[in-house]
């Protein structure tokens, strides 16, 4: 083999700790390496030309750039030995940066290092096999789970792409939160007026197919191959026979038993419902667990007044199997509850706000549905406890955000926006009304917010107090709201005629089982994890898996939809050819070898070891041996690892390659 | 049942009758308090303030009697002893170093496995069928105002009995004697603790406000479970009154005292006679008239 080196000094970020000059030198002394230079800027037009010029001039088959980390440029480094005709998995990276230049000061032991490194990749890439990428062929239909606006989004650019889509939303309606807000920041624009039509798109475009009151049950197969199964719920109603007439949730006996989920539980809703008159689709559900038929079978008033017999109690879930090719997942949010019963036992709640015990201490959400004209109050602002206008209302920040010891350590993010936003909206209907906001920090980092949030203290005159509330309780009607005021240094205390706790945004409860389901990572505190928070932020680590809006991290309408546009390109980029090209590092399995142990399958995090049957000319099962399924290896080489028998190898980082590097070092 | 008994040295001072009913109820209630031999100070205000070591090294070394004894738990019924105990306890646990540097202190070992309880825990491994078993009176003519003051539920990270911002344990315990509760706002608020020596004042201001919160949500009776709130909301009582012309009084009783009404025992056995604030003409007449009838 003729290997050729190349040493980059990356500007000054190597050249400033390592004698590049010294490091070429000794690595021209090393077996098998018949070129050894350095230069600036490898990575450089010029750079490339070199490696390439020497690959033809001296017949080189193996190649070592000592540059940055293989991260950054392994890559391009690859495909200029290929172009020049060379298989690119015959060329390796020593990281000269990262782990020489940037962590030592001492040049002379960085120099050593380096040289050491360049020898390790050298032993290395004498070994390496020529290889070729893995082709899979790809399904070119998406799943959107989540029908808020992310999923909404996305599921229109796709399908306006010319794609089918699959688009599958748990509850009955799709909308998601922000069709429960009233206007929105920082435009003041109302919600549902921006909101609606979409929904109305999404139901009529040919190319979505829409599944509400759906759920993901199951996720099989891999990037552009999969295979997911849907529950659909049985709603009780023939969605093919209803009319959406409304008839049935009017005569609906249930006034006052089931609390609307889409008010906020501020106001009743039936048996037989929609969640909202816009509802889309404008198909009712029964509530099994509130209605008299179910209970006893006494009731059947919703039968008698459909003209259409849509009524089928008898229904069932179904469940429906679809090829799909993307998944964008777009499950959205929940407020955290700071109910006296919190979720979690770490979790210890805000008792001092009295949240759950007081009627006029509402959340966020709560108050949207308060100041919205499709709300239970027809937006006038009205105290839940006894339906006076509230003359003075405290508005309070970061409840569960920033707070480590309560709540959450992160920022939610919108809640500064929002809580302006209440203000300002209370302010324009109550004249004389007053309005307090407490806060550790306004950040209104965004288009047009800064702004938003100046006009709500200088042309509203909301008041702004920065400092926290330590308590709130009742007295004669009013909520003594006791809290600090760390810019006059005083105590401070507000009688508010109600209060809104701007509680934290958290990820949904059944979060971490779906990410169970399509098997990609989550964070702890249960929101989907990116794979680069800055270069790849709307892709899973598991391939062929995207994300879109706050399932991945507290985000408002603007960046939901931006990335939820993101990540339907990022879906079309993979109907882009009809096979699809992989990393050629996976996992392997030697058969002989194999004991059939499978604890490679417990611990592979991809679920990409399978079970095959080895089978005699006769068809009599033989053994069973592990499998890798080529789709879903990432080469992350845990399953390696671990088996006891060494019969998996990962192609590209043999145990045979990976002693040799060790040996070199020694 | 027997369990471990630190009585705290407010038990024999100021709040005798507190220490006086514990005695009392439990015998009545067949359990048996057996005494930490040759308790000493928890290492409770004055202790902690002066140096950290020496409120660790006074609580271990309690700590580490009882254990030679063989006792599993310790109750105990002062808010400060209990929270000194508890505490001692934790930061030994989370940390081995100090652990060892007490351990020298007090020329001691400790495995430091005790659980310690306070009041209510104690009624709730009691159970309230025991109570309700052995109830003579029920004093549904009180109406009670249950005061946590701070430092029963807390430190929470530490202590992890009910919530520390909204308890009801206490009310819970109260409602078995047939007593109401009141719902009210100042139940966990501060009564100036230690306060009540070296600036009076404070406490008068403070205790006032608890005082006027309770009778205002129409409380006839206050019922604490600490030996320090007792003396800031009783004896300090009177120099409220005194501050503040006009001002209406209301009996403070020990959660003892009021378990102890209820098991039948009287003001005597009590100790109920020697609060400041006046009990028995308020209610006991009430309560007898209850049992004529």
């Amino acid at each position: 083999m003729k290997i050729g080196v190349f040493i980059c000094h990356c500007g000054e970020n190597i050249g400033r700790t390592v004698d590049c000059v010294r490091v070429a030198k000794a690595c021209s002394f090393f077996p098998n390496v018949v070129h050894s230079v350095e230069y600036k800027y490898m990575c450089s037009d010029p750079g490339q030309n070199m490696i390439k010029q020497a690959i033809k001039d001296l017949k080189l088959d193996g190649v070592v750039v000592g540059s940055c980390s293989p991260h950054m440029h392994e890559k391009t480094f690859r495909k200029a030995v290929s172009d020049a005709g060379v298989n690119p998995f015959l060329c390796e990276i020593a990281n000269l940066r990262e782990h020489v230049s940037w962590v030592h000061d001492d040049k002379e032991v960085a120099t050593d290092k380096a040289i050491d490194l360049m020898r390790f990749a050298v032993e290395k890439v004498k070994r390496n096999a020529p290889l070729k990428t893995i082709q899979v062929p790809v399904t070119k239909r998406t799943l959107v789970i989540g029908g808020g606006i992310a999923g909404i989004q996305a599921a229109l650019d796709v399908a306006n792409a010319g794609y089918e889509v699959v688009l599958v939303e748990k509850e009955p309606s799709i909308g998601g939160h922000m069709s429960q807000l009233s206007e929105t920041f920082p435009t003041l624009d109302c919600s549902q007026c921006i909101l609606t039509p979409r929904m109305v798109e999404v139901y009529q475009h040919p190319k979505i197919k829409l599944m509400t009151y759906s759920e993901v049950e199951k996720v099989e197969g891999f990037i552009g191959n999969f295979k997911v199964t849907i529950r659909k719920k049985a709603r009780f109603v023939d969605d093919t026979l209803c009319s959406g007439c409304g008839d049935c949730a009017i005569k609906c006996p249930i006034k006052k038993k089931a609390l609307s989920e889409f008010d906020e539980k501020l106001a009743f809703r039936s048996a037989i419902y929609v969640p909202f008159p816009q509802a889309v689709p404008n198909i009712p559900v029964i509530d099994k667990e509130v209605c008299t038929y179910f209970k006893n079978g006494k009731c059947s008033m919703c039968v008698k007044v459909c003209g259409r017999n849509a009524i089928k109690f008898d229904q069932q879930d179904e469940f429906i199997s679809e090829d799909i090719g993307a998944i964008i997942v777009a499950t959205g949010y929940k407020l955290y509850t700071i109910d006296k019963k919190p979720e979690a036992s770490e979790i210890k709640g805000y008792g001092e706000y009295g949240y759950g015990k007081y009627k006029d201490v509402v959340d966020g959400l709560q108050f949207e549905r308060i100041a919205s004209a499709s709300g239970p109050t027809s937006g006038e602002f009205q105290r839940p406890s006894d339906g006076k206008t509230p003359k003075k209302i405290v508005f309070i920040q970061c409840v569960g955000s920033r707070d480590e010891s309560k709540g959450f350590s992160y920022c939610s993010k919108i809640c500064c926006m929002y809580t302006a936003k209440h203000a300002m909206l209370y302010k324009h209907k109550v004249h004389d009304g007053e309005a307090y906001v407490f806060y550790m920090d306004i950040r209104a980092g965004g288009k047009m917010y800064e702004e938003f949030v100046r006009r709500a203290i200088e042309e509203d005159g909301v008041k702004y107090i920065r400092g926290r509330v330590s308590r709130i309780y009742e007295e004669d009607g009013k909520y003594i709201v006791k809290g600090e005021d760390t810019l006059a240094g005083v105590p401070i205390q507000i009688d508010a005629d109600m209060v809104v706790l701007a509680t934290a945004m958290v990820a949904q409860t059944d979060a971490p089982k779906l990410a169970q389901t399509i098997g990609m990572p989550y964070d702890n505190y249960g929101f989907y994890s990116e794979v680069h928070p800055k270069l790849r932020p709307v892709e899973s680590s598991t391939g062929g898996v995207f994300l879109a809006g706050a399932c991945n991290s507290p985000r408002d309408i603007p960046d939901s939809v931006a990335m939820a546009s993101a990540a339907a390109a990022k879906a079309l980029v993979l109907f882009g050819s009809d096979m699809l090209e992989r990393e050629p590092t996976i996992a392997f399995v030697n058969e002989n070898l194999c004991a059939g142990c499978f604890y490679c399958k417990k611990v592979c995090a991809y679920n990409a070891i399978e079970v095959k049957q080895i089978k005699d000319k006769n068809g009599n099962v033989i053994k069973e041996v592990a499998f890798v399924n080529s789709g879903l290896c990432q080469g992350c080489g845990t399953c390696n690892a671990t088996c006891p028998s060494k019969a998996i190898e990962l192609i590209g980082y043999t145990d045979e390659q990976i002693y040799a590097e060790i040996a070199a070092l020694m | 049942m027997q369990i471990g008994y630190y009585p705290g040295c407010s038990l024999s001072g100021t709040a005798k009758e507190y220490g006086k009913s514990v005695r009392a109820i439990f015998k009545q209630l067949d359990v048996e308090l057996a005494d930490v031999t040759d308790w000493s100070c928890c290492g409770a205000t004055s202790g902690h303030v002066t140096s950290h070591k020496l409120a660790m090294a006074l609580s271990a070394r309690n700590l580490a009697l009882a254990e030679k004894q063989g006792l599993k738990e310790i109750f105990a019924p002062c808010a400060a002893c209990f929270g000194r105990l508890a505490v001692t306890k934790q930061e030994l646990k989370n940390s081995p170093a100090l652990k060892e540097e007490i351990e020298g202190i007090i020329e001691d070992k400790l495995n430091n496995t005790i659980e310690i309880i306070n009041i209510i825990q104690l009624f709730q491994k009691i159970g309230k069928e025991k109570i309700a078993e052995k109830k003579v009176l029920d004093l549904k003519n009180l109406k009670a105002a249950c005061y946590y003051g701070c430092l029963l539920v807390r430190p929470f990270n530490i202590l992890h009995f009910d919530d520390a911002e909204q308890p009801t344990s206490f009310e819970e315990l109260v409602k078995s004697t047939g007593a109401e509760v009141v719902e009210w706002n100042y139940k966990l608020e501060c009564c100036g603790a230690a306060h009540s020596l070296p600036r009076k004042d404070i406490v008068v201001d403070l205790s006032k406000k608890i005082l006027d919160d309770a009778m205002k949500h129409g409380a006839n009776v206050l019922v604490v479970a600490c030996p320090m709130c007792h003396s800031n909301l009783d004896m300090r009582q009177k120099n409220i009154i005194k501050a503040n012309p006009g001002q209406k009084e209301i009996p403070v009783l020990y959660l003892s005292e009021l378990i102890g009404l209820c098991l039948g025992l009287d003001n005597k056995q009590l100790g109920i006679n020697l609060h400041t604030i006046d009990f028995n003409i308020r209610l006991k007449k009430n309560v007898e008239e209850e049992v004529a009838k």
